[in-house]
């Protein structure tokens, strides 16, 4: 398949972009919003591999790019995995329990993008966790 | 579907595979697959991350951990333990040889602090061997830009105005060279990259290519346009079979996707790409001798003028440009001049690639702002001096070089500052030597390699060359003179003033500069004041005759129990006997 436009090249590009686009996203620092999933034994039996996959197919569905996905080991809470921890710039970190597949709609939507937090989910808000 | 939610890479650069990278990889995807992630987790094979004292090398996006001197059997915990629980292997962190702290980020290390990466760029980022990666990282968008919307002339201005010059040692302006060629009138013109790396312990143009081949072919399409040659040649040595190995899957895929060949961009511009293998001659890095080699010629100089731009290959205008020079290009057209003028120093602009080699404690590939300084490289990047000795001196510019010493440690570096120290920049190795370095031979060391690499064309360079290196070898064994010594230093200023390229008349530089900076270690092995044979210390040895079984020359003898003695008049200085000794008992010369 021969480029043969600046404008063919520019699509490619773009299409391939997205599969890397995670190798860049952990250098930045600044407004990258972290998003920690609990993945230790506790959470992975509780489904959280379901959790991190949603959040991945939201990630590309809403085009996010400043959001940058890390798994980490057991949180502590295991009575309420899935664990997800939201840290965005500036703000407090939020650990929320008991995420499903399900919840991660509606976190990326009142959270992430609009700045409200998920009151039921809450396990603890605090600067001076992880 | 599962999502690839993280990126394994992996070395895949000479240094780290000759560490057994490529199994590391084989592993990390068996165990993958065990664990049923392989579908999620990708792993890439990816070029050179500079950091080769530390290899082999891995980082973990998007998590940004970097492990260094991981082996296959690392796998199983990587992917158990980071990959599926999420947990950090400590023991496979770098430590800071200073803090002695953990460090996971390789932008806390102070290895990469100072370190700027423009030729460098996507070694260690992309998979070499994937044309859409290095498009995902704006591949081809230079070359884009540069047919539908620059004119030949833009592109020459824009290359002078950043003021790239030539990264193969010599200087010389790039869009100069570029203009020069451009302006003579010829039905045919060609573009040649040259990458014969010659200079012993250089690794820059080699790392270049394994690690990111697209972005030498993608300048030398630039170049070829600005120019006007619709054919290029990389001249590269046969000493470097995975650099040609990804230099052919990069120009084969380029072929296909119409980056390279017919009407690219459907702009009309053609431009064709083949590669010559060199024997490996280092005479061939000199241009006049690289072309006759190119054309299947002996590697041979010949005198300029006439200049390559005027006659070269085929005797038709030829551009000639190193690796490096090439690898800053791209950046150049899509940032712009200004951009990358803003880098460096007054006259030398933007970055230089060094290889990093001897007795520091990070030794591997670095790339920093001209003007930065020898201290900087050395102690802040390089870690210090291995195992806490004193500096002595650096070697820069290869066998055409010299050393640098303490004293001007905070010289910054760019090709008039090196020139007026005394050295060169050259291709960009950088040796570092420590209180126990021995000048003397390491001037011999870099005569005995001139000496060998000598074409024999001329005189000057193949009888004189050889009778530095004798001078040296008898100086070494304790048998100079004080006359020996002048009559070198006269020979020295001989060669330069008359040989006929750049390897002759550059030869005698290492000798040049040691005998001005460390005169007196010449003037000791003359006198007798330095020890040139191995020797035993009496209250030491114990008579285990560990040595005199190992001495390939018989020259040790003594009763078993008692202390024994070496023979200096028959000793060859092989050193078997100080590494048989187990009891510190012999002493090194």
């Amino acid at each position: 398949m021969p480029i043969k436009s600046l404008d063919e090249l520019k699509k490619i590009r773009d299409e391939h972009m997205k599969k890397v686009e995670l190798r860049e996203t952990g250098q930045v620092e600044g407004d990258t919003i972290e998003i920690l999933v609990g993945m230790a034994t506790c959470g992975i039996a509780a489904g959280a591999r379901e959790t991190l996959s949603a959040i991945l197919d939201e990630i590309e569905t809403k085009g996010l790019k400043n959001v940058k996905v890390v798994q980490v080991g057991c949180m502590g809470y295991c009575h309420s995995e899935p664990t997800v921890q939201v840290n965005k710039p500036g703000e407090e970190p939020v650990l929320y329990g008991k995420i499903d597949g399900a919840k991660v709609k509606d976190m990326f939507e009142k959270h992430i993008e609009g700045g409200e937090l998920l009151d039921d989910h809450i396990l603890i808000k605090t600067f001076d966790k992880a | 579907m599962a999502k690839i939610r993280s990126h394994i890479m992996v070395c895949g650069g000479t240094g780290c595979v000759a560490s057994r990278s490529e199994e590391l990889i084989d592993a990390l995807k068996s165990e993958l697959k065990t664990v049923g992630y392989d579908e999620e987790i990708k792993v890439v094979k990816t070029g050179c991350f500079g950091f080769c004292g530390q290899g082999p090398i891995i980082k973990i996006h998007p998590d940004n951990v970097f492990y260094v001197k991981v082996m296959p059997e690392d796998a199983n915990e990587i992917v158990n333990e980071h990959i599926v629980k999420g947990r950090t292997i400590e023991r496979l962190l770098f430590e800071d040889p200073e803090a002695k702290v953990k460090q996971d980020k390789h932008s806390q290390m102070n290895f990469y602090k100072k370190q700027y990466r423009i030729a460098l760029r996507n070694c260690g980022t992309i998979n070499p061997e994937d044309l859409n990666e290095y498009i995902a990282f704006r591949g081809y968008e230079a070359l884009g830009k540069v047919l539908t919307e620059m004119s030949p002339e833009d592109v020459i201005q824009t290359v002078k105005q950043a003021g790239l010059r030539g990264r193969g040692g010599g200087g010389f302006p790039t869009g100069l060279k570029w203009e020069l060629t451009y302006k003579e009138k010829s039905d045919e013109k060609y573009i040649i990259c040259n990458a014969d790396e010659g200079d012993p312990g250089a690794f820059m143009d080699r790392s270049i290519l394994e690690g990111d081949p697209h972005s030498v072919i993608e300048a030398m399409a630039i170049g070829g346009y600005s120019i006007g040659a619709n054919k290029g040649i990389v001249y590269i040595r046969a000493e470097y079979p995975l650099a040609i190995k990804r230099l052919e899957i990069a120009m084969g895929q380029a072929k296909e996707a119409g980056l390279i060949g017919k009407d690219i961009f459907g702009t009309g511009f053609d431009f064709d790409l083949e590669i010559r293998l060199g024997a490996g001659a280092f005479v061939c890095g000199e241009e006049t001798a690289l072309i006759h080699s190119v054309e299947g010629s002996r590697g041979e100089p010949t005198k300029k003028p006439p200049y390559p731009s005027v006659s070269g290959y085929k005797e038709k205008p030829t551009c000639v440009c190193n690796v490096e020079t090439y690898a800053n290009i791209c950046p150049i057209i899509l940032n712009g001049s200004e951009w990358f003028s803003s880098i460096g120093t007054e006259k030398s602009k933007g970055t230089k690639v060094f290889a990093l080699a001897g007795k520091v404690n990070n030794v591997g590939l670095v790339e920093v702002p001209m003007g930065t300084t020898l201290r900087e490289i050395i102690y802040d990047i390089g870690g210090g001096i291995f195992n806490d000795k004193d500096f002595k001196a650096v070697q820069t510019g290869g066998p055409s070089g010299g050393v640098i010493t303490v004293a001007d440690l905070d010289t910054p570096i760019d090709y008039e500052s090196l020139k007026a120290i005394g050295s060169m920049m050259g291709s960009g190795g950088m040796i570092v030597m420590d209180e126990d370095d021995d000048m003397v031979n390491i001037s011999k060391f870099y005569l005995e390699f001139t000496q060998e690499e000598s074409c024999g064309k001329c005189t000057p360079c193949r009888v004189g060359t050889r009778r530095l290196f004798e001078t040296l070898e008898k100086i070494t064994e304790g048998e100079g003179t004080m006359e020996d010594l002048d009559n070198m230093e006269q020979l020295c200023y001989m060669i330069k003033d008359s040989a006929l390229c750049g390897l002759g008349q550059t030869a005698p530089n290492p000798i040049l500069s040691t005998m001005n900076f460390f005169h007196q270690e010449y003037v000791d092995y003359v006198t007798g004041q330095k020890k040139t044979k191995y020797s035993i210390v009496e209250d030491k040895c114990i008579g285990c005759t560990a040595c005199a079984r190992k001495c390939p020359v018989d020259c040790i003898a003594g009763e078993v129990k008692k202390a024994h003695v070496i023979d200096e008049d028959a000793c060859i200085a092989c050193g078997a006997c100080y590494d048989a000794c187990k009891f510190d008992a012999v002493l090194k010369p």
